[in-house]
């Protein structure tokens, strides 16, 4: 397969004051630590995890919104966190994100019309005829009545302005699209409405996803692989069809496991992992392996050595000392 | 149902606001029967009232705009204590109108007989005050316990939810605990008066997949060992199934349908409940099928269309959904839907249940 990016030992490290704000004591936030993957042209891939596991990090990283503390990410070819400001500008054009909260994303004293129309703005493409012309087309494919250019974002529902908020990542023809939570503010009927566009984009714009979310039935249907992350580590990659059914990292059980099912029959006869306490602070994580402190299985070994990520075949990657 | 295990009865419940815009009619002509010792979800998107029926039976509805302009929020008298103010005769026998209450009547009754959980315990939970302090004050308010022996029942309550250390923690501030540990404190607040019925609103919404697990988990616990029935409501069918004995849809102020979880995930009598069910994908489906969603959006309530709040979205709409609005009828035993599909003249359509 075609690699369109690629991310090498990616770290990002963030200050933090530790015994509150006035306290001098600066400590670093490993919000990523050292996370490698690949992306091949055309293909979905789903980042999942709790809160604070860092897949909004990772995803931001990828666009360029934050500098990355270490590690190298690789887009056709270019290694993204060398480049010149300059170069860097040109190449993000071709990598966009879509946020998560359609309400907070778009402002709210621009026109849709000029909303979907700043980013050729700012890239100088076409004259203002073209451009007014491209984004009555953009307002189309995503379902949108063009004769809406000059209305306000207030004056549209929230599904409405997601599909807004994706017009305008779509304003460049960028190849890779970063998609952190597109779906998670939006009410259950108009959530299978935007995944179903996406998917139409996707097929008929040859586009590339990196789908961020906590939803794994979500994430499931709409990837093609899945990444797993716990407290800034991958733990576990597979196809989303295998990991659903032979998930091996303890932790994706347990994240498979607690997804409810539409269905009382279902839910009666389910035996759910449930996981004792809440996420450690990525201040100071767990010695050895992250999950120790929350593991059903975890052993002495698991305090003192960190697992590494093993190949289990078929592309399929796991992070325990007890996987397979 | 039997007559003697009912709860709470809500009949023809309509509130509405008095907004510059109009009038928002939020909850039209709400019936709903809550028997003792059950759990009953309530179902719908953002604006469908599920939240505004539970605040108006709480008499929480901020007035102005809102106003509750029918009805009747029956509850047991036995239960409340209220002898004086239970009904004579007549169906609702032993049973007190809680919107026929005075306000004062009001405050011993929330807390005391009706508690809450609420979406967010960020925005729920003072900040400046001790977990502890917030724990025993409605059991100190309520007289049924002194401080101390109030204080003893909180540290209780937090171990019984599944705090760790609770005696220590009486002494923390909200800030000190996860959001997790949050929602686990505003069980632990709302079952503190032994209440006879909790009403949770959205109470995982804010949580994460794995903590979720964990706080349903704790609230079908929790709803074996006390007596209590409790009201779930959610955006979410796939919670609901897991916990309810009984499932109402709502959809723009109304129920679309109300059936035993069972049948409403088998055999839904309502297109809307169809829908719901198809766009959203299954963890264990086997093959990656299309979603099939609802187009459109939820009406605007300013202004809800002529006829069946859903037909302008239904794939089914006949002539009469746009012009009538259907009625509740009863589909099966304790299934009702609010359906013209239902009707025996209406035609037969593929993959819907007609339930004569």
């Amino acid at each position: 397969m075609d690699t369109i990016l690629k991310v090498e030992h990616l770290k990002k490290y963030f200050a933090v004051n530790v015994g509150g704000p006035f306290a001098r004591h600066k400590a670093s936030l490993k919000a990523v630590d050292d996370v490698s993957f690949e992306v091949g042209r055309g293909e979905t891939v789903g980042l999942v995890g709790e809160t604070g596991c860092g897949k909004t990090t990772v995803g931001r990283t990828i666009v360029g919104l934050y500098a990355p503390t270490a590690g190298t990410i690789t887009y056709c070819d270019e290694n993204l966190c060398a480049l010149t400001r300059e170069a860097m500008r040109k190449v993000r054009s071709k990598l966009q994100m879509i946020f998560q909260d359609p309400y907070a994303s778009l402002n709210p004293r621009m026109t849709v019309g000029s909303i979907v129309e700043e980013p050729m703005d700012i890239f100088s493409i076409g004259t203002m005829a073209e451009r007014r012309e491209r984004v009555q087309e953009l307002l189309r494919t995503v379902g949108l009545d063009p004769e809406h250019t000059n209305r306000f974002p207030h004056e549209f529902s929230g599904g409405q302005r997601q599909r807004i908020g994706i017009a305008r990542s779509l304003a460049m023809n960028p190849e890779f699209i970063v998609a952190d939570e597109p779906i998670s503010a939006l009410d259950v009927s108009i959530q299978a409405q935007i995944v179903n566009m996406l998917e139409d984009l996707q097929q008929n714009l040859g586009l590339t996803y990196l789908f961020i979310a906590h939803d794994l039935a979500m994430v499931k249907h709409i990837s093609d692989r899945v990444i797993v992350l716990y407290l800034g580590k991958i733990v576990e990659v597979d196809e989303s069809k295998d990991i659903y059914k032979h998930p091996l990292h303890p932790y994706t059980k347990a994240l498979l496991s607690a997804v409810p099912i539409p269905d009382p029959r279902v839910e009666m006869q389910r035996q759910r992992i449930v996981l004792k306490g809440d996420l450690p602070s990525p201040v100071n994580p767990p010695s050895g392996c992250h999950f120790r402190t929350r593991c059903p299985i975890a052993q002495p070994i698991c305090a003192e050595k960190q697992p590494e990520l093993r190949d289990m075949g078929s592309g399929h990657v796991v992070a325990c000392h007890f996987a397979g | 149902m039997d007559e003697n295990n009912v709860l709470m009865r809500i009949q023809g419940l309509t509130t509405n606001f008095h907004t510059y815009a109009g009038v928002v009619h939020a909850v039209d002509d709400m019936t709903l029967t809550v028997p003792k010792d059950s759990v009953v979800g309530i179902v719908g998107e953002s604006g469908s009232g599920k939240s505004v029926t539970m605040m108006s039976v709480m008499r929480l509805i901020p007035n102005p705009p809102g106003r509750i302009e029918g009805g009747h929020v029956w509850f047991d008298g036995a239960a409340l204590g209220m002898p004086d103010r239970m009904e004579k005769d007549g169906p609702n026998k032993g049973m007190v109108d809680l919107l026929s209450l005075s306000a004062e009547s009001m405050m011993k009754v929330r807390g005391r007989h009706i508690a809450m959980i609420f979406q967010d315990p960020m925005v729920s939970l003072n900040p400046v005050l001790t977990i502890g302090l917030q724990l025993t004050e409605s059991m100190v308010v309520h007289g049924l316990a002194t401080k101390e022996g109030a204080w003893k029942r909180a540290v209780d309550m937090l171990a019984l939810v599944g705090i760790p250390k609770p005696e220590e923690r009486m002494r923390d501030y909200p800030h000190q605990y996860s959001g997790g540990m949050r929602q686990r404190v505003m069980i632990a607040m709302a079952l503190s008066c032994s209440p006879e019925l909790v009403i949770a609103d959205e109470p995982t919404t804010s949580l994460d997949v794995t903590v979720q697990a964990q706080i349903l988990e704790l609230m079908k616990e929790l709803k074996a060992k006390l007596k209590s029935s409790i009201i779930i409501i959610s955006h979410d069918l796939s919670i609901v199934a897991g916990i309810a004995d009984k499932v109402v849809v709502m959809y723009a102020g109304r129920i679309l349908e109300e059936a035993d979880v069972y049948d409403l995930y088998e055999k839904p009598g309502h297109p809307y409940t169809v829908g719901l069910m198809k766009s959203v994908p299954r963890l264990d489906a086997e093959n990656r099928e299309r979603l099939v969603p609802i187009e459109g959006s939820p009406p605007d309530l300013l202004a809800p269309p002529v006829g069946c709040k859903f037909a302008p979205r239904c794939k089914y709409a006949m002539n009469i959904c746009r012009e009538q609005e259907p009625p509740l009828v009863t589909v099966g035993q304790g299934h009702r839907a609010r359906c013209f599909l239902h009707h025996p003249t209406a035609p037969a359509v593929p993959g819907f249940v007609k339930v004569e």
